[in-house]
C-alpha cells in the first residue's frame, strides 16, 4: 500500500496531465469521474488528482524530513538516560514530563506559528517536540538492558559509555523504535495536515493534503469531494503505516 | 502490645501517604515552573525581531521602538526573563495583549469557560462510551465486537479529527439538519445542543485507544488470581463484576484518561476552529494571526497549568483510592486486589 503511494507520488510529474497549480476558471467544481479529469477539479478548476498526487510528494518528504531529526536524537537522549539511571535519567523525566503538561496540539500550533510557517518552520518544529516519544522508549529499553550480563561483559572489557550505547543497546533498542517511528509517522504526518488545514503549515499555493481540505470546507454543502478525497489520502497512508509497523513487530518477535 | 503495633503501621502509613503527597506536588510545581521558563523562551524562537513581525517590514521606527519598548526587548534578558516571572506569580499574567490592550489573563478567562465545558462534555462521552465498549469486548473476549474494537484503532490513528469534524458536519448538519453548522447556541439548550457535535467529534479521536487499553487493563484484572478465588467462593459473577472488578478497573480508567486529556485538550482547540466556537482555539488562533505574543503565551501557560493540575489531581485521586500507586517503586510484586 505504502509502495504504491510512493510511487504514484514519485511519478506523478509522468502521469498527470495538468499542472497542479494551472487554474482553469472555465472549468470549476467538476464532479469527479467527469471527462479529462478523474477527481474532479475545485473552485480555481484545478485538477484533484494532480493536486493529490503533488500534495503526497510535498507531505511524504516533509514528513519523512521532519522525522530524521527526532528519531536518532530521541533515541540516544533516551539510550543515555535509561543506560546512566539515576540523575540523568530524573533529569530527562523532568523534562518530558514539561513536555507532556503541553497539550500536544496546543505545543505543535505555538511552536510552528512562532518558528514561522511552511516547510522550514515545521523540520524545526518537529525538531522540537518529536523526539520525546522516542526518548520515552528508548529509555525503558535501555534500562531493562542495563544490569545484563552483556552489558556487564562489555563493561569488564573496558568499553566506553558511548561505545556499550552506540554498539551493544542501540542494535537491541532499534527494531522497537523503528516500530514506533511507524506509528509516529502516521501521527506526524496528521500533524503536517492539521497545521496546512489551520493555515500555518505548508503555505498555498503548494498542494498540500491539509490545506485543500480547508479550500474544501466552504463548499462542503456543494461539493464535499473537494475536502473527502484528501481526508482519505491522509487515512490510507496512516492505515499502510500501520500496518507495516504491525508487520514489523511480529517478524521481530519471533 | 498489638494496639502499639497497629498504632505504628497506621502512623506509618499516614507518613507514607502524606510523604507522596508532598512528592506529588513538589514533582508538579517544579513541572510548573519549567513550563513558565519554557513560554518564555518561545518568544525567543522567533526568527528576526518580533516588533518587526507584529508591525511589518515597513512600519515605522518609532512605532518599533514603542512596541519594543512594551515587550521589553531593550532591556537585557535577565531582566526580561525576571519581569516575566514576577509577572506570571504576582498577577498570574503575561501581559497586555498587543491587540486588545487589555490583560492577557482576562482574555484567557473570558474565553475559557466555552471550552472547559467543551471537553468536559466530551469527557463524559468519552469515559461513558469508553467503559462500555471495553467492557463488551472484554467481557465477550474473541467475539465479533471485540475482533471490531481492536481493529477500529488502526484506521482511527491516522485520521484527522478535523477531519471526521467535516464529515460530521456535512452529514448531521447539512443534509440531516439535526445540528447547527457552527457556532454556539444560546440559553442553556441550546449551548449544549450546539456544542454536541464537536463534543462528539473530539470523543470520537479519544475512544478508540483508550477502549483498546482499557480492554487490556480489564482482561488483565478478570484473570488475576483474586477473581478466580472469588469465582470458587461461589459468589455470583454480577457482584464479582460490580463490587470487585469494577473497583480494581477505576484507578487504571483514570490514570489512562488523565492522559489522554493533555492530548484531548490541544485537539479541542483546533475543533473549536471547525466548528466556529469561540472559545480558548478562537482565542489562540486570533492572537496568532495578528501576532499577539503575549497572549499566545498566555493561552500556553494557562492550558499547560491546567494540565498539571488535572494530572495532580488525578494521581492523589488515584493513591486514595488505591494504596499501591503510593508505593510503586517498593512494589511488592502483588498484583491481586
Amino acid at each position: 500500500m505504502m509502495g504504491l503511494l510512493i510511487l504514484l507520488a514519485l511519478t506523478a510529474p509522468y502521469i498527470c496531465r495538468y499542472d497542479p497549480m494551472a487554474q482553469d476558471l472555465y472549468a470549476t467544481l467538476k464532479k469527479p469521474m467527469t471527462e479529462g479529469h478523474l477527481l474532479g477539479t475545485d473552485q480555481l478548476g484545478r485538477d484533484i488528482l494532480s493536486r493529490i498526487l503533488y500534495a503526497a510528494r510535498t507531505d511524504l518528504s516533509v514528513m519523512a524530513a521532519a522525522e530524521v531529526f527526532p528519531f536518532f536524537a530521541g533515541t540516544f537522549i533516551g539510550m543515555a538516560a535509561g543506560y546512566f539511571g539515576g540523575r540523568a535519567d530524573a533529569v530527562i523525566s523532568l523534562i518530558t514530563d514539561t513536555f507532556i503538561a503541553f497539550p500536544y496540539y496546543l505545543l505543535v500550533i505555538v511552536v510552528a506559528f512562532m518558528t514561522g510557517a511552511g516547510i522550514h518552520g515545521i523540520i524545526v518544529t518537529f525538531m522540537i517536540v518529536g523526539w520525546l516519544v522516542y526518548a520515552r522508549v528508548a529509555k525503558a529499553l535501555a534500562a531493562s538492558f542495563r544490569n545484563t550480563e552483556w552489558v556487564e561483559a562489555a563493561k569488564l572489557l573496558g568499553y566506553s559509555d558511548l561505545r556499550i550505547i552506540a554498539f551493544e543497546i542501540f542494535p537491541n533498542v532499534l527494531p522497537q523504535v523503528v516500530v514506533v517511528l511507524m506509528t509516529d509517522m502516521a501521527a506526524l504526518l496528521v500533524s503536517i495536515v492539521t497545521l496546512g488545514y489551520l493555515g500555518i503549515g505548508i503555505s498555498p499555493p503548494t498542494p498540500d493534503w491539509g490545506s485543500m481540505i480547508s479550500e474544501g470546507q466552504s463548499l462542503i454543502n456543494t461539493a464535499p469531494y473537494l475536502s473527502l478525497i484528501p481526508g482519505f489520502m491522509v487515512v490510507y497512508t496512516g492505515i499502510a503505516l500501520s500496518l507495516i509497523g504491525d508487520g514489523l513487530a511480529d517478524r521481530w518477535r519471533r | 502490645m498489638t494496639a502499639d503495633i497497629q498504632y505504628k503501621i497506621k502512623k506509618e502509613t499516614r507518613l507514607r501517604a502524606g510523604h507522596h503527597f508532598v512528592y506529588a506536588l513538589l514533582r508538579a510545581l517544579s513541572v510548573v515552573v519549567l513550563i513558565t521558563i519554557a513560554v518564555f523562551f518561545l518568544m525567543r524562537l522567533v526568527p528576526g525581531d518580533p516588533a518587526v513581525m507584529v508591525l511589518g517590514e515597513h512600519a515605522d521606527e518609532a512605532e518599533i521602538q514603542k512596541l519594543r519598548e512594551q515587550l521589553m526587548l531593550n532591556e537585557p534578558l535577565s531582566k526580561q526573563f525576571a519581569a516575566f516571572l514576577g509577572n506570571i506569580f504576582l498577577h498570574f499574567d503575561t501581559g497586555d495583549s498587543i491587540k486588545y490592550g487589555v490583560s492577557s489573563r482576562d482574555l484567557v478567562l473570558q474565553y475559557a469557560p466555552v471550552t472547559l465545558a467543551l471537553v468536559a462534555y466530551a469527557s463524559v462521552i468519552t469515559v461513558i462510551s469508553a467503559v462500555i465498549l471495553a467492557f463488551l469486548a472484554a467481557t465477550h473476549k474473541d467475539s465479533l465486537i471485540d475482533h471490531a474494537i481492536r481493529v477500529i484503532p488502526a484506521f482511527t490513528q491516522g485520521m484527522p479529527v478535523f477531519w471526521i469534524g467535516l464529515i460530521l458536519i456535512s452529514v448531521f448538519a447539512v443534509n440531516l439538519g439535526w445540528f447547527p453548522v457552527g457556532g454556539v447556541g444560546s440559553g442553556m439548550g441550546g449551548f449544549w445542543h450546539s456544542l454536541t457535535l464537536p463534543a462528539v467529534t473530539i470523543a470520537l479521536g479519544q475512544i478508540p485507544s483508550l477502549v483498546r487499553s482499557l480492554r487490556e487493563q480489564l482482561l488483565e484484572i478478570m484473570d488475576a488470581d483474586f477473581v478466580l478465588t472469588l469465582r470458587a467462593a461461589k459468589i455470583p459473577e454480577s457482584v464479582i463484576f460490580r463490587k470487585h472488578i469494577f473497583k480494581n478497573a477505576f484507578v487504571p480508567t483514570l490514570m489512562l484518561f488523565s492522559v489522554n486529556l493533555s492530548y484531548m485538550i490541544g485537539g479541542t482547540l483546533i475543533i473549536e476552529r471547525v466548528f466556529a466556537v469561540r472559545g480558548m482555539g478562537k482565542l489562540l488562533f486570533d492572537a496568532i494571526s495578528n501576532r499577539d505574543f503575549p497572549l499566545v503565551q498566555a493561552v500556553t501557560l494557562y492550558c499547560a497549568v491546567f494540565v498539571v493540575l488535572i494530572s495532580l489531581i488525578t494521581e492523589l485521586i488515584a493513591a486514595k483510592a488505591d494504596p499501591r500507586m503510593r508505593q510503586k517503586e517498593k512494589s511488592f510484586g502483588n498484583n491481586a486486589g
